[in-house]
């Protein structure tokens, strides 16, 4: 490389020379996993795109970093007693980045938006709302067509984001071209699959705690490639990194890290009743699902795919997470018990097709899966999937064992209700169990946390009896950033929260 | 004249082995070549470890006296799964061509052959297939087909068929003017004798050298098919898939990433040397 | 002149039309589901609904593919199923970024690969002629993307010399823009290099040995005015002419150099777009790049026939 200028300190000279000495001193970038989709709360559908909402958009209320729901624009709130209408009050001190002041006919018209909206996709996370009225300048009282308890934590999310409801009203569908919210950032530009800006917004309510002037977030798909610009300084800090990344991050003293235990599942789904594919011995014989269940090493999973970073799991929530239960823990690997219960189900060695994402971290997992059942008389077959095809096999039925990644909500009902309620939305296991639809139709309605819980374990105690979902990880949300940084603190949603975080390069 | 157009071939072909034998790059390429098929071949017999065992006490392990090229995300030995993935990547290579040659060169043959209206809308469908990246049009076969080595191997050969399309149909155009041609058809010959017994044989030495090259470059299409998960499945190992998972390691365990890549830069470059060499002794204008 | 060129635009139509069939029956080939994909973890039957309405995708194939006809003959590519954007937009935003990636290689190239093949054709047989052949050899058999990782450990994580990835517009800030291209033009370029030199050496060297250099050297002329005043005068036409081939396919070829380095052009849009089964962007692309492939393939008829007018009638 010596016929270009080589050296560090020539390009960085240039650079200054050739920009006139930027504002750098206040730019936060933001390594990005996935080029976030149209940026509109109402329309959005990724991941990355949350990240984004986040510092732009304010939510009614939000999460601490132990997913209790704290006040954002809501100050406070109270459920009626039989959980049929939520009051909100709100802050009387925000307005829009267009100058429009938030008040209660802005989140009537938000959540009639959301409801309303063609191209909107946060109607079946409002499904319960039946009317929103002012009942005052800064409180709105929501009646429910149903109790529902998880309601609270959808406003923790998308459907809980306001947009300025004059930009709304003149832009219609095509507001994510020029998205405008009451959050810290105003949006300034987006250029597809490389750079999203935001500036710092003057008149937010709680400016005081936003100490960087402006954030550019940009998608890098690769985790080796994204970690590299941290290191090289093009990034400040980078989001879910690999946990094959770790060894790098902790030999790099300029670098800090991050580790959360997320909200999701790492998953085989059984395909005990959605189409022919499921009259297979697993699909069938749940004695068949608990062996394989049993020759399983959780705790070696973790170990050799993810550097010890995700919690190995068997429920739908995370062993810390407070609805986990804790009666039935994480069991140890026992080979003998799964040959016996295959040898109960009367059989000697089964095959089984597993299909998984053809991503080399899946087909990895997949492998050790594959040697570790074969020791209790599996010969599993892997087959690797392009990922539209896996998702469209899944829900199709078109499988045996299917390996998923579920990435989690903040309410409880999100990560198991959707999956094995007989009509669930996302139920490709074609699980039905009345009695588990019943808990779970009920724990819904409960606003009373030790009362719901109570519902779960009952649920979670026949789940893990009869298997349609393996739980195998929780993983692990790994954030790194430069010594420059401070003040990051990690949520287990995964999102970046700029509150208090300053970068001093 | 049948006399003629035969009798000449074997002295071609012995002046050709003669120039051939004497250039020294085209021997080197054949013996890097060879030694890669040997290799290929001979992976059964080989003191390895076997290519497929795990060891989840041995990850990542820098190459030792146990593991001379160290081993991998699992613990596999990396030698081992070099010399079985040195049987997919030429297999890779050799089957692709192998299958556009089975699909271009009857095509090429139809439109130098018949000319008029088939050669138009063949030449229109070859220039349809030639002007749509090889890459992107390989990517959607195996996606189509679904993630397997044989599947790449289609999907690559199918993207490289419209090359020999037109190298045949170039070929044939010129030799069907020549005089034997003239002349078996004057006797009565049907299309398919005059083809395949007057035609192909003419043409062969450009299509070896072409194929040479080809295999080449389906190498590292395979690798890159491999490489964006499209290619041979785990835990079978190919050199592309080997790197596709070495590039989450690069930092950790450089050693994944190396080898596979060399092992294809010098297999590559094997075939490129023995193109060349091929070409310079089968090339007519020398003679 | 005129005629000749007439007449190949003419012959690229149906071409073009070729390859959007092609393209456009291979994609619905695909399995998977483009709504359930791009729906992902939201999966409410309802949007499903609406947005197969909204692509025609419960139309039969012929009918899909008429609809998208009608529409780019009014000059209209569709929408990306994934951002919402019209893919005329999305295609405007990132031609530019293949260009310049597409530009540099060229010029990387042609600077290494032109005056190395001139080199090795003067020398020939020389060791200086052999080690051409043998780094020419190397770049044609490296496979780019091996290329890329190992540059980007090597310049970018362990000498921090270069960004790792990234792309700035040329007009915003020229600096960064050519820091951020160097390494991918470079590995992009090395195989065209390679290429390019061999062609330039067998150029000259058929040059070289024709009667009339023979005639100049036995006049006394100074090698180097044979050489680059006469030889290479006349050796340059085929080169420039594969110079144009080679640009027409860089375009669509930059696909895993641009994965690697996340270079937001063509490339990158185009296998992101074929995995989420967002037809009407790799529909755009991919004839947007046949395209330009065909431009470039008539630029280089049109040199050649100019320079070699035997050649017009025979076209």
């Amino acid at each position: 490389m010596k016929r270009f200028p080589s050296s560090r300190v020539a390009l960085t000279a240039l650079l200054l020379v050739a920009t006139g000495l930027p504002a750098m001193a206040n730019e936060l970038r933001i390594g990005l996993q996935d080029d976030p989709d149209v940026l509109d709360p109402d329309q959005s559908r990724t991941f990355a795109g949350r990240i984004v909402y986040t510092a732009v958009c304010d939510k009614l209320v939000d999460l601490s970093p132990d997913v209790e729901i704290i006040p954002q624009l809501a100050t406070d709130w109270e459920y009626s007693d039989d959980a049929t209408s939520l009051v909100l009050n709100l802050r009387d001190d925000v307005v829009f980045h267009d100058g429009t002041p938030f008040n209660a006919e802005a989140v009537i018209y938000n959540i009639n938006r959301s409801l309303t909206l063609p191209e909107s996709r946060r109607k079946s996370e409002l499904a319960s709302v039946d009317t929103v009225t002012a009942t005052g300048p800064y409180q709105v009282t929501i009646a429910l067509k149903s109790p529902d308890a998880s309601l609270l934590a959808q406003f923790a999310d998308r459907a809980g984001m306001m947009v300025s409801p004059a930009a709304a009203e003149e832009a219609g569908a095509d507001l994510g071209n020029n998205l405008v919210c009451s959050g810290p950032f105003t949006f300034v530009e987006r250029i597809q699959q490389d750079r999203i800006v935001v500036e710092k917004f003057a008149d937010y309510w709680n400016a005081d705690a936003i100490k960087i002037d402006r954030v550019v977030y940009l998608p890098i798909p690769d985790s080796t490639v994204r970690l590299a610009n941290l290191q090289s300084g093009e990034l400040d800090l980078a989001s879910r990194l690999a946990p094959t990344d770790i060894p790098a991050i902790r030999a790099d003293a300029d670098l800090t890290e991050h580790v959360v235990t997320g909200l999701g599942y790492g998953a085989l789904y059984m395909n005990v009743a959605n189409g022919p594919r499921s009259e297979t011995p697993i699909g069938q014989d749940k004695r068949v699902r608990q062996a394989f269940s049993k020759a399983i090493d959780r705790a070696a999973l973790s170990q050799i795919i993810y550097e010890g970073t995700a919690s190995p799991g068997n429920q739908a929530f995370p062993p810390n997470s407070p609805w986990y239960n804790k009666n039935f823990p994480v069991e140890e690997r026992d080979v003998e018990g799964a040959k016996a219960l295959l040898a109960e189900a009367g059989i000697d060695r089964l095959e089984v097709q597993l299909q998984h994402p053809n991503t080399p971290i899946m087909s990895q997992m997949m492998q050790v899966v594959q040697a570790m059942v074969a020791e209790a008389g599996f010969d599993v077959r892997l087959q690797a999937l392009e990922f539209a095809t896996q998702l469209a096999e899944q829900s199709a039925g078109n499988y045996e064992v299917s390996r998923t990644n579920w990435s989690g909500r903040a309410d409880p009902d999100g990560s198991i209700h959707q999956f094995v309620t007989c009509e669930g939305g996302i139920n490709d296991t074609g699980y039905c169990n009345e009695e588990v639809d019943n808990l779970l139709n009920a724990a819904r309605t409960l606003g009373n946390p030790a009362k719901r819980k109570e519902l779960y374990d009952q649920a979670t105690a026949i789940l893990i009896d009869e298997l349609p979902v393996i739980y195998l990880v929780h993983e692990s949300y790994i954030t790194a950033h430069d010594a420059g940084v401070t003040g990051f603190v990690p949520y287990p949603d995964g999102m970046i929260r700029l509150e208090n975080v300053t970068d001093a390069d | 004249m049948s006399v003629a157009a035969e009798g000449l071939a074997p002295r071609a072909r012995s002046r050709a082995w003669g120039k051939f034998r004497r250039s020294p790059a085209a021997l080197v390429g054949l013996a890097i070549v060879g030694f890669f098929g040997l290799l290929a071949l001979a992976a059964p017999l080989l003191p390895i470890a076997d290519p497929l065992a795990t060891s989840w006490t041995a990850i990542r392990q820098a190459p030792s006296a146990a593991h001379w090229l160290g081993t991998d995300e699992l613990g596999r030995d990396i030698l081992s799964r070099m010399v079985w993935g040195a049987r997919a990547s030429l297999a890779a290579g050799v089957v692709s061509v192998a299958i556009a040659l089975a699909t271009g060169v009857p095509i090429g043959l139809l439109a130098g052959y018949f000319g008029g209206f088939t050669d138009m809308a063949i030449s229109r469908f070859t220039d349809a297939l030639l002007a749509m990246p090889f890459l992107i049009t390989a990517i959607a076969l195996a996606a189509f087909l679904g993630p397997s080595l044989m599947n790449a191997m289609i999907a690559i050969g199918l993207s490289a068929m419209p090359i020999f399309i037109r190298l045949t149909r170039g070929q044939v155009m010129a030799v069907k003017k020549e005089d034997y041609i003239e002349g078996a058809r004057a006797i009565g010959l049907g299309h398919v004798a005059i083809m395949t017994r007057y035609v192909l044989p003419n043409i062969v030495p450009p299509l070896i050298v072409q194929a040479t090259l080809t295999v080449a470059t389906s190498i590292i299409a395979e690798a890159s098919l491999s490489f964006l998960g499209l290619g041979q499945q785990a835990p079978a190992p190919s050199w592309g898939s080997m790197l596709n998972v070495a590039k989450n390691f690069l930092s950790q365990a450089p050693w994944m990433a190396l080898w596979p890549g060399l092992a294809i830069f010098f297999v590559v470059m094997g075939f490129n040397i023995l193109g060349d060499g091929l070409r310079d002794a089968l090339d007519p204008r020398e003679h | 002149m005129l005629r000749f060129v007439l007449k190949r635009i003419l012959i690229a139509l149906p071409t073009l039309l070729i390859v959007s069939i092609l393209v456009f029956g291979l994609q619905k080939l695909l399995p998977g589901d483009p709504v359930l994909a791009l729906a992902g973890e939201e999966r409410d039957p309802e949007t499903l609904a609406r947005l197969r309405e909204l692509y025609r995708l419960n139309d039969p194939i012929w009918m899909q593919y008429l609809h998208w006809l009608g529409d780019v003959l009014k000059g209209d590519l569709g929408m990306s199923l994934r951002t919402n954007q019209p893919v005329l937009v999305l295609i405007a935003e990132k031609l530019p970024v293949t260009l310049q990636l597409a530009t540099m290689s060229m010029i990387f190239a042609m600077v290494i690969g032109i005056p190395a093949g001139i080199l090795a054709a003067t020398r020939k047989n020389s060791w200086i002629d052999w080690i051409c052949n043998v780094v020419a050899l190397s770049g044609l058999s490296i496979p780019n993307f091996w290329l890329g990782i190992m540059l980007i450990l090597l310049v970018s994580v362990n000498l921090g010399w270069l960004p790792a990835s990234g792309y700035e517009s040329f007009f915003v800030d020229p600096v960064r823009s050519l820091q951020t291209m160097l390494m991918p033009s470079f590995v992009l370029g090395t195989a065209l290099a390679a290429t390019l030199m061999r062609h330039t050496r067998s150029a000259m060297l058929g040059v070289l040995s024709s009667d009339y250099i023979r005639t100049a050297r036995a006049k006394g002329l100074p090698g180097r005015v044979v050489v680059l005043g006469h030889a290479f005068r006349n050796a340059v036409l085929p080169v420039i002419t594969l110079s144009a081939l080679l640009f027409g396919e860089l375009i669509g070829g930059a696909v895993l150099t641009e994965q690697i380095f996340t270079i937001p052009g063509f490339g990158k849009l185009t296998v992101d777009a074929v995995f989420n089964r967002d037809y009407a962007v790799v529909q755009g692309i991919v004839l947007c790049i046949a395209a330009g492939f065909l431009v470039m393939n008539l630029i280089a008829d049109i040199l050649y026939a100019v320079f070699n007018p035997r050649l017009r009638t025979e076209l």
